[in-house]
Formats: C-alpha cells, sequence, structure tokens
C-alpha cells in the first residue's frame, strides 16, 4: 500500500516536472528500426539519439546500377505513420525516376503510402528502383525516353553518370563504390 | 426584448425546469433499450456534477450541445482566435470578437444563454496540461483538427490509466470532419482500440504520383503541387517555405500560374494556391453540427446509462457518416490492435522499481530473470538518451561506456524508458520508479 503511495507521488512528482514521454511517432520509428531486416546491399546511417534524420545506402549488386553508391536522406515527421516519411536521393544521378534535385517517384512515398506500412517497405522500394529503373512514371523525363526507346544507350548513359561524367550537358555525382 | 429573451430562453420562472422538460423525461422514465440495472432514474446528479473537458475546432458545437444536454460544469480548451473567416459556421461568435481567443468568447456566450452553466476556458494548447490537468474529468469530448493532437491525447490517455483506480481512466469521445465525411468514436483508452489503433482509417492525404506532376499535369491543382514541391526546391531551396507568408502563395502561384499556361490548364487561382498548398478543405457546417451532435449524445449517454453508448469493451465504438453522396453511416466495432504501440500490451508504461545505485549492467541483467521482459540482448533508451543499444554493433560499442555508470546518473524517477529487444517483436515501456 506504502508502495503504491510513493509510487503515485513518483507520477505526480514525474507529471509535474513535465517529463517527456516517447511520442506514438519515436514509438513507431523506434519500432521500424528495432526490426529492420536489411540485405547485405543495404546500409542503415544513424546518429545514436536521432530517429528523426537517417540515411540509407544501397549499393546494388546486379542490374544496371551495379557497383554503384546511393544514399538517401530520411526525414520523419511528427506525424510519421500517417505521414510517409520525406525522402531524397543526396547524390544527383541518371536515374527515370529520380530527378537532378534529387526527389524520388516512388508510390509508397506517396500516393501509395499507408500508415501499415513500414520503413522496411521503403527501403525495399528504392533498392527495386534500381534493379527495375521504371519508364512509364518518369522523373527525368531524358532518362525515362533513353530507357524506352535506347535500352543500351540508356545502360551507357547510366555507366558514364555513375562514373561522375556527363549526360546530353548535364554532370553527374560520381557513386562508384 | 426582453419579451423575446424569454421566448428565446426558456429557462422557465424560478424553480421550474421549463427549458429541461425533454432532457427530464430522458432521464426520469427508462426507455425501451435503457440497461435496467445500470440506469437510475430521475438521476440528474451524475450529469451535473460530471467534470467534463470539450477540446478543438468543433468547440462551438461541442460546447452548445453539452451545456443543452445539462452538463453543468464544462471545461474547454482552444488555442485559436477567432477569424473573420469562422463566422459562417462558428455560431457563438460575432464579427466584434474577430481577433480575441475562441475559448473565452465561446464560454462567455454560452454561459450568457444557458444559467447555470459554468465554462471554464484555457486558451492554449491541450499539449500545454499534464496528466493532473486531465486527471480531474469525467470524460474528454474531442473536435479536434489535427492528427497529432489527437495521437498526443490518446497517448496522454492511454498512459494515466492505473489499473487499480477505475477513476484513472477517462473516456476519450473523438469527432472528426473532413468536407461532407466525418467519424465520432468512443475510445475507453487501454480497454478499446484507440486512435493509433485506428491510424488507418483517417482518409490518407489525396496525393498525386510525384511523375504526373513533373511530366504530365492534367490539372490546375497538378501545376501548384508542382510549383510547392518542385519548383520551390530546385529555385528557393535556401529559403524554409511558410504557408502563411503572402509573398511565398505569390510566388507559387505565379509559378503554378505559368506551368498551366505551358499545358493549357484553366483555373489556377491565388485561392486555390493557397487550399492546395494549405491543404485547407472547407469545413462544411452542417457535418460538424452532425457528428458534435453525436460526439456530445454518447457522453451524455455514457454518463447517464440512459440509453446503450458507443464504445462498450466488445461492441461499436466507431460511426461513420458520409454526406457527399446522399446520406449515410454506418457503426461498428474498430478492433483493439494487440501489436498498437500505444495502447498494446507492451506499450503501456509499467511502474519499474529500479535500485538508483545499481549500475546499468547490473540493470541489464536483471532485466533477463523479469518474467514478462526475460529479454537476453535488450537495447534501453530513455526519452533523453540511448543508454545501452545491442541491435547494432557500433552503437553496442559507443553505449557500452554508460554500462559501468550507476542507474542513477542515467535516468530520472518517472522518466519513461523503452526495452526492445531484436529477438522479440514487442517493446516494453516503463516508468522508473527508485526502489527505497
Amino acid at each position: 500500500m506504502n508502495d503504491k503511495k510513493q509510487q503515485k507521488d513518483a507520477e505526480a512528482a514525474a507529471a509535474a516536472s513535465g517529463k517527456k514521454k516517447f511520442s506514438a511517432a519515436d514509438l513507431r520509428v523506434i519500432k521500424d528500426l528495432e526490426h529492420l531486416s536489411l540485405s547485405d546491399t543495404m546500409e542503415l546511417k544513424r546518429e545514436l539519439d536521432n530517429y528523426k534524420n537517417f540515411s540509407l545506402a544501397i549499393n546494388p549488386d546486379e542490374g544496371m546500377y551495379k557497383g554503384g553508391h546511393f544514399e538517401f536522406a530520411f526525414e520523419i515527421k511528427p506525424t510519421f505513420p500517417y505521414d510517409a516519411p520525406k525522402v531524397r536521393c543526396k547524390q544527383k544521378i541518371y536515374h527515370p525516376n529520380i530527378d537532378l534535385e534529387g526527389n524520388v517517384c516512388l508510390n509508397i512515398l506517396r500516393e501509395d503510402w499507408k500508415p501499415v506500412l513500414n520503413l522496411n517497405a521503403i527501403f525495399v522500394g528504392l533498392q527495386f528502383l534500381f534493379l527495375e529503373p521504371n519508364a512509364s512514371d518518369p522523373l527525368n523525363k531524358e532518362a525515362a525516353e533513353d530507357l524506352k526507346h535506347n535500352r543500351e544507350g540508356f545502360k551507357r548513359n547510366v555507366r558514364a553518370a555513375m562514373g561522375g561524367g556527363n549526360v546530353k550537358g548535364e554532370s553527374f555525382d560520381r557513386v562508384m563504390k | 426584448m426582453a419579451a423575446a429573451d424569454i421566448a428565446f430562453l426558456p429557462n422557465g420562472s424560478e424553480g421550474t425546469r421549463a427549458r429541461w422538460k425533454y432532457l427530464d423525461k430522458v432521464l426520469d422514465r427508462p426507455g425501451p433499450f435503457t440497461d435496467p440495472d445500470s440506469f437510475v432514474p430521475g438521476n440528474h446528479e451524475t450529469l451535473e456534477r460530471a467534470k467534463v473537458l470539450g477540446a478543438g475546432g468543433l468547440g462551438c458545437e461541442i460546447l452548445k450541445n453539452l451545456a443543452l444536454s445539462g452538463f453543468k460544469d464544462i471545461h474547454v480548451i482552444d488555442m485559436d482566435t477567432i477569424d473573420v473567416s469562422n463566422l459562417n459556421r462558428q455560431f457563438l461568435f460575432r464579427a466584434a470578437d474577430v481577433g480575441k481567443y475562441k475559448a473565452e468568447v465561446a464560454a462567455a456566450f454560452v454561459e450568457k444563454r444557458v444559467k447555470g452553466v459554468q465554462i471554464t476556458p484555457y486558451c492554449g494548447k491541450i499539449q500545454d496540461k499534464d496528466e493532473e490537468y486531465y486527471k480531474q474529468f469525467a470524460l474528454i469530448v474531442c473536435g479536434l483538427d489535427s492528427i497529432e493532437a489527437r495521437r498526443w491525447i490518446n497517448s496522454m490517455l492511454v498512459g494515466m490509466v492505473d489499473g487499480n483506480d477505475p477513476d484513472s481512466l477517462k473516456p476519450l469521445i473523438d469527432g472528426g470532419t473532413e468536407g461532407f465525411k466525418g467519424q465520432a468514436r468512443v475510445i475507453f483508452p487501454t480497454m478499446t482500440s484507440c486512435i493509433e489503433c485506428q491510424l488507418d482509417m483517417h482518409a490518407p492525404r489525396a496525393a498525386v504520383p510525384l511523375c504526373t506532376l513533373a511530366t504530365i499535369p492534367r490539372q490546375p491543382q497538378h501545376c501548384i503541387e508542382w510549383a510547392h514541391i518542385i519548383a520551390w526546391e530546385e529555385e528557393r531551396k535556401e529559403i524554409t517555405l511558410d504557408t502563411d507568408d503572402p509573398e511565398h502563395i505569390t510566388w507559387l502561384f505565379q509559378k503554378a500560374s505559368k506551368r498551366a499556361e505551358e499545358f493549357n490548364i484553366p483555373g489556377v487561382t491565388y485561392s486555390m494556391t493557397q487550399g492546395v498548398v494549405k491543404n485547407i478543405i472547407p469545413a462544411i457546417a452542417s457535418t460538424n453540427a452532425i457528428v458534435a451532435a453525436s460526439c456530445c449524445n454518447e457522453a451524455f449517454k455514457l454518463l447517464t446509462n440512459a440509453n446503450p453508448f458507443l464504445g462498450f469493451p466488445g461492441t461499436d465504438n466507431y460511426m461513420m457518416y458520409t454526406g457527399d453522396e446522399s446520406v449515410y453511416t454506418y457503426t461498428f466495432e474498430h478492433q483493439k490492435k494487440d501489436d498498437c504501440p500505444v495502447c498494446g500490451e507492451e506499450a503501456l508504461a509499467r511502474p519499474l522499481e529500479i535500485d538508483p545505485e545499481a549500475t546499468l549492467q547490473e540493470f541489464v541483467d536483471s532485466l533477463a530473470e523479469r518474467p514478462e521482459a526475460q529479454l537476453k540482448t535488450p537495447s534501453i533508451r530513455t526519452t533523453e538518451k540511448s543508454l545501452y543499444i545491442q541491435s547494432a554493433a557500433d552503437y553496442e560499442r559507443m553505449t557500452r561506456p554508460n554500462l559501468e555508470k550507476k542507474m542513477k546518473d542515467l535516468t530520472a524517477e518517472g522518466e519513461e524508458m523503452l526495452v526492445s529487444d531484436k529477438a522479440f517483436p514487442t517493446m516494453f515501456k516503463y516508468v522508473v520508479v527508485w526502489k527505497r
């Protein structure tokens, strides 16, 4: 009984001193991060106490982007998981679904995001973009046109851009691992 | 004037209850669905004594309904001030009130119109208040306008529940509207499905694929979204977009107009730009009225037992309403989620007695022996910092020095502590209590 009383007092003291609680978004993001199943081609970079901002590196081991190292910045909003995280490619790359500013066109980042999806689903979705770039949802229109009409030329452009070269007058970041 | 007052305010002469004639009928005799075991005919006291809280955007409706349902001790929280655009539907406010706090004006208005009601306004955020404050109410009726605020009050009320004290359980009645759609739901924190369990019930934000915006806009809204998401980032990256800054909206409006012209799309206007960028959905007075009425009805039934209410564990707890294609309502039971990060079994913060003099290493060892945990490789964090993380090798290395420190130097009494283990899908939430 006395214990109960003490505990009540402690709780009251805590409430009065405004002790912080984990927010629902915190709990969800910690849970997501704690239960990731990352493949060997993915690498999560995160500061110890920062759950709101982190980055994911993808190192494709097959497909046209094989040998590259692509980094994405994640920003988790307080409304997560009602709102999807904000994701941006940190490098300037040549990809039909990623524009030169780093915006990514991935359905589950925008129109098809649902709170039941988790960070792992986004990670897998991003990786998929490098295995199967998609010409029908273009964000970099020129790259999409190349992919659609001239697959061999597109492959050459990808290699050139990944090496830090120019493609059609646009210079790209070197992203070879 | 005096005669008109009497006609409009049938408080009745001293000692009579003319105004409450119909309410009394509901309170004084059972109806066909009334549970005879819990209903006490003629009991007016429960209702009159109950201290209830109304919060948020449905404020006018909720306050009016509660006062006219016979509640006498009503508290109201609202952080907003009155804007001229509120006057079409927020009927407690007049043009002269523009700029004043909604809670204060509404409280004064209702107190004047309904004699005997006491309304205590607080002009600020629900987040300003602590457990002690929320503890005083019998129930809470919310018409909040953001999901963030809903999640906050939800996790506050879930966190307050103390299994040994039935009074610590505060029913939450939540109403929300979006255009012609709305919902009313009743939550018994920890007992029934909570707002976090129901997160996927919120209509998703209408979003157009980024590639549509970038390549083939079809509607004026697409051009505005393009200006908002793509053009701004390209040209004004260094400036943080402030949707309340007219200069910023003007810039977006001009960008969008130019793009619309290129694609031959008519219809981009300044106010549409504002609407799209701020994600404004017009508030419909009738939707608000219906949803608020349902919420207050539930509050009334819950306290008086005059009729079955929503939310009783195992029964319906969610009423959805849609008025955009004819009028339709559907009431159902939204099930509680076992793995809910707020009200799931493992998410409830239990008090955990810790010896302040023990080292973190000793504490980690003790977790392996706790019956509900039995965690062999726990990761431990407080709201302030990560104490010991084992989910990745480099975090383990970074946090290892903490193992030798004493618990009293790492955490504080009353602080929340989250313990997880890669081997388990669940997390455990504790509140630190010092062992004495």
